[in-house]
């Protein structure tokens, strides 16, 4: 699986051998591989109006282009604002929760981001092809999907340790810009043009994966809530700036602390491992039906719903597996 | 079997719901109780059973190139499509089984031919296992505020109520017929909980007749004995579950609701709640989103919100908050009612029960809590639920929403049922199944005059044996959520209420977790509970080696056997899932071999034994976490068990539904 932004045929379709060799490397003679593109075949084309665009059949016969619409952006804040809003409505009555919900779109956006993710999974584990994903940039959406990909196909992505090595990998070297993505979140009414919630799409994804395969993953939600916390404010530097040369100029390793390695004390892991983690070694192929995609009650309700009685159960799962 | 145009059918195709690529072909048989697909050709013959009573409509829609499909829809919300290959015979099967799902007499009923070869010793006991009498004493009455009333002994008074009911220590027999008489279908108020703690009760009754200025003064009466019978309150509430607009309507039949001045020390109040006809669209509304195909989140949640379901389901629950609370807290009796005092009544009274007291939550007490409210208080089974053939109008999922309600509140309080859902989902199965002698009829009356005890058998003698398949494994009677009353948030509280796939979409293995979590905690505590005992034996056994001075070698290979016992991993073979169709975009790309897909597709089809074999087995399915299906302890004829639609079946890959 590969990753990269648009190329830039621009309006003149202008070619470029080098990037069309690179990618003819990558297969063999007479193989096929799979270009996913997050965005619509609309806006890929219109891209190439103002220097973007998309691969074209004749410059890269052996890759087949599938368009996947994922939100990102504005819209996606937007999105997000609205369901934290519909959460938090004390006068909302329960004829009109579902339409809100439905009119934020959140759930939308975690069934179109987990069906991406298992098509760039099925192409490789099933049709054995190789992948590349784009989008525009290359830092949101990509690396949403390469990143769940990898949770999906690859069991050493499900371990804490493994986990902490995608996260690594895929979005802060990737190159996802956190320092202007993650900056005032929900309640904000400042709606900054870089915001958006990209990361937590991601978190929610993997929440439902856990949720789907409550034995499959190493650690719990409470990983996924404190990551979501570490990315829009943390005493540590893992999230900071937008990518690695800023860090380097800032001086990122040298000055601050790292998140991973605060996780890692003993004391600090017990806490986020999952009691009922059994290793598997298969693909986990999860369920994009409505009824499967659940609103991640831990992250939206935090702070409305007392979480007394669940935690009491978490305990009781812990002391079980633990007396055994 | 006069009614069987054609008792079997080859070259039958059953389609999965969603794919119609994935057909399975085998052949259709129709007994007396039961339609069964038997799958061609596989080493395992994959069969599906489903009883008659379970059918809650047949489609037959029109023919196509490969066939005429037939559709069948349960009332246990499985869907079964078929392709029949001759329109003929399509035709013959449709009309058989409408008249097959419409039984008239009570004999043509599953429960009077199941035999689970128990002696007549044996199903008595079977139907002692729930005592009333012994329940009411549990609640502490008969005591000095209340009494035990035989007055409706041969039905007299009001043939929908039992023979005994509890009625305050001041009602005499007189004020309790008067009211009868002015309480639609006579049913008059009687106990239904009494809270020990604060004298407290929950009664329950019909609308009064009061039309726009009627009055009874023994109904009066009625009600000024409830309210002395708690020393602690000087008023009573009086809560009438419809919305005042149904109520007020009633009033202009002669009927109606009490009014606050005729009564006094009342303080009245509506609680909304719809009346059966708005339910049963509902539900219909809702199974019409759960059939779309591949719908997206959008239709979904649209969908959910129009049928209005959840809805209905949080007002049930509010109803049972406000009454517990009144109960709890303010130490205040309760009369319930709505207009006939058998659906919204027994709803809201036995959520209140079940908040109120813990016993409910616990296995025996909830099957006690269901005859007490519901059976013993003539909730219309046969009507609501279709037993026999009758009005339509009359059927509506009215337990099923009740049913629904403990769901949600175990889906909010994990550590406080002892039972799990996979004990809802069986009772639900078993209303409508028929399959028991439990939920016949309409009333006790018409249940002793059929002799359902002696010619049938007790569902809760089948759950009671079965029940470590029931248990739910967080449940600790030392838990702060076990103890005491539950107090659900009250709001912001909407997201609390999850659409429950485990109900509505039972059948469809591939939306739910692949993983039982309480499966596999049960067999972890289990496995605990047994090293312990081991533990305890070795520990005698070696302090009686130390003191003979023995060598421990015995003890040691004992430790090495008991590892293979329980096979508690969960990471094997039996994990694999198939990816659902995620794309159409991948078809025309040369896949892997297409004999891997197949292997891998399980089961919308339920599985049971084969025919051959002839000794039923009580048993209920029970899961299995290690991913080896015994076949061999299914019933074969379809007796007491039910489908295995949780198990990790050993082919264990889930059947997606075409994204």
């Amino acid at each position: 699986m590969l990753r990269s932004s648009q190329p830039l045929p621009g309006p003149n379709r202008r070619r470029c051998r080098e990037d069309e060799a690179l990618l003819g490397a990558i297969l063999d003679e007479g193989e096929r591989g799979f270009i996913i593109d997050t965005r619509s075949a609309q806006a890929a084309k219109q891209a190439r109006m103002t220097g973007g665009g998309t691969e074209s059949k004749s410059s890269y016969p052996q890759w087949r282009r599938l368009h996947r619409p994922l939100e990102r952006g504005r819209p996606l804040q937007e999105s997000f604002v609205r369901l934290v809003d519909a959460c938090s409505d004390p006068s909302l009555s329960m004829d009109r929760w579902l339409g809100r919900l439905e009119s934020s779109r959140w759930l939308s956006h975690v069934k179109a981001a987990l069906s991406t993710a298992c098509l760039a999974a099925q192409c490789m584990d099933r049709e054995q092809c190789s992948v590349l994903v784009h989008g525009a940039e290359g830092t949101d959406t990509t690396l949403l999907v390469t990143a769940l990909a990898q949770l999906i196909l690859d069991p050493s992505c499900r371990t804490l340790l493994g986990f902490q090595g995608l996260l690594q990998r895929e979005w802060i070297e990737a190159g996802h810009p956190f320092h202007v993505r993650c900056t005032h979140s929900a309640y904000s009414h400042a709606r900054l043009k870089q915001e958006a919630p990209l990361f937590l799409l991601f978190l929610d994804c993997v929440w439902q994966l856990s949720r789907q395969f409550p034995f499959s993953l190493q650690f719990g939600e409470r990983l996924l809530l404190t990551l979501f916390d570490n990315a829009y404010a943390s005493a540590y530097g893992t999230f900071l700036c937008n990518n690695e040369k800023e860090r380097s100029l800032c001086k990122v390793k040298e000055n601050t602390h790292s998140l991973w390695a605060w996780l890692s004390q003993p004391e600090e892991q017990q806490k986020f491992l999952n009691p009922l983690y059994s290793h598997n070694a298969l693909v986990i192929w999860p369920s994009v039906e409505p009824q499967s995609i659940q609103l991640w009650q831990g992250l939206f309700l935090r702070w409305i719903r007392p979480s007394k009685h669940l935690d009491e159960a978490w305990a009781e799962i812990q002391q079980l597996v633990e007396k055994n | 079997m006069e009614h069987i145009r054609m008792p079997k059918v080859e070259n039958v195709r059953l389609l999965d719901r969603l794919s119609s690529r994935k057909a399975v072909l085998g052949t259709l048989y129709l007994t007396a109780t039961h339609v069964i697909f038997v799958e061609n050709g596989s080493e395992t013959r994959k069969e599906t059973w489903v009883l008659h009573s379970q059918i809650s409509s047949i489609e037959k829609q029109a023919t196509t190139a490969t066939g005429c499909p037939l559709l069948i829809r349960c009332k246990n919300f499985q869907v079964i499509q078929l392709v029949i290959p001759q329109e003929r015979d399509c035709h013959d099967v449709y009309i058989s089984l409408i008249r097959l799902a419409r039984p008239v007499k009570y004999e043509e009923l599953y429960c009077f031919s199941f035999n689970p070869k128990l002696d007549k010793e044996e199903r008595e006991q079977g139907w002692k296992l729930v005592d009333l009498t012994e329940e009411y004493n549990r609640m502490g009455v008969p005591n000095n505020y209340w009494q035990i009333c035989d007055v409706n002994r041969d039905y007299g008074v009001c043939d929908s109520y039992p023979t005994e009911v509890y009625v305050p220590k001041s009602a005499t027999a007189h004020i309790i017929v008067g009211s009868s008489k002015f309480r639609s279908r006579r049913r008059f108020p009687a106990l239904s909980y009494y809270c020990k703690d604060n004298n407290a009760s929950i009664c329950r009754s019909s609308q009064p007749l009061s039309g726009f200025s009627a009055r009874c003064l023994e109904d009066e009466q009625m009600l000024q004995a409830i309210r002395k019978a708690n020393p602690g309150s000087d008023f009573i509430y009086v809560v009438d579950t419809r919305p005042k607009l149904n109520a007020m309507a009633n009033r202009a039949a002669g009927k109606g609701y009490e009014n606050e001045d005729n009564y006094s020390n009342i303080k009245f109040q509506f609680i909304g709640i719809e009346n059966i006809h708005v339910m049963r669209n509902s539900l219909q509304k809702m199974l019409e989103v759960c059939e779309l195909k591949s719908p997206s989140m959008s239709d979904f949640l649209w969908g959910l919100e129009n049928s209005g379901w959840l809805k209905h389901i949080k007002a049930i629950m509010d109803a049972g908050i406000f009454i517990a609370k009144a109960v709890a807290e303010e130490g205040v009796s309760v009369l319930v009612h709505c207009s006939d005092g058998w659906d919204r009544t027994a709803q809201v009274c036995s959520v209140a029960s079940l908040l109120l007291d813990p016993y409910y939550r616990t296995m025996k007490g909830f099957m006690v809590l269901i005859e007490k409210d519901w059976v013993s208080f003539g909730h219309k089974f046969n009507h609501r639920y279709g037993n026999l053939d009758g009005d339509p109008k009359e059927i509506s999922p009215v337990i099923d929403q009740f049913i629904e309600c403990v769901w949600q509140l175990m889906e909010q309080f994990p550590c406080a049922f002892e039972f799990n859902e996979r004990f809802l989902i069986h009772i639900q199965h078993h209303i409508y199944s028929c399959q028991f002698g439990n939920f016949l009829c309409n009333s006790q009356k018409e249940r002793r005059e059929l002799k359902i005890q002696e010619r049938t058998y007790s569902l809760w003698a089948q759950l009671w044996k079965n029940r470590a398949d029931y248990l739910n494994p967080l449940y600790r009677s030392d838990r702060s959520q076990t103890q005491g009353t539950l107090h659900p948030q009250i709001a912001p509280c909407n997201f609390l209420y999850k659409f429950w796939s485990g109900m509505y979409n039972r059948f469809e293995k591939g939306l739910h977790p692949r993983q039982s979590v309480t499966d596999y905690l049960m067999a972890v505590k289990e496995e605990t509970q047994q090293l312990e005992e081991e533990l305890e034996v070795l520990g005698e056994r070696l302090a009686n080696l130390q003191k003979s001075q023995l060598g421990d070698n015995k003890v040691k290979s004992k430790q090495q056997d008991r590892s293979k016992q329980l096979g508690l991993s969960t990471s094997n073979n039996s994990l694999a899932n198939t990816p659902q169709e995620y794309s159409n975009d991948l078809k025309s790309f040369p896949s892997r071999s297409p004999s891997q897909g197949d292997e891998e597709d399980s089961a919308l089809i339920l599985t049971q034994d084969n025919l051959k074999s002839s000794d039923p087995d009580l048993s209920a399915n029970s899961d299995q976490e290690s991913g080896v299906e015994d076949l061999s302890c299914r019933s074969p004829s379809g007796g007491g068990c039910l489908p295995s639609e949780d198990s990790g079946k050993d082919s264990d890959e889930a059947v997606f539904l075409a994204g």
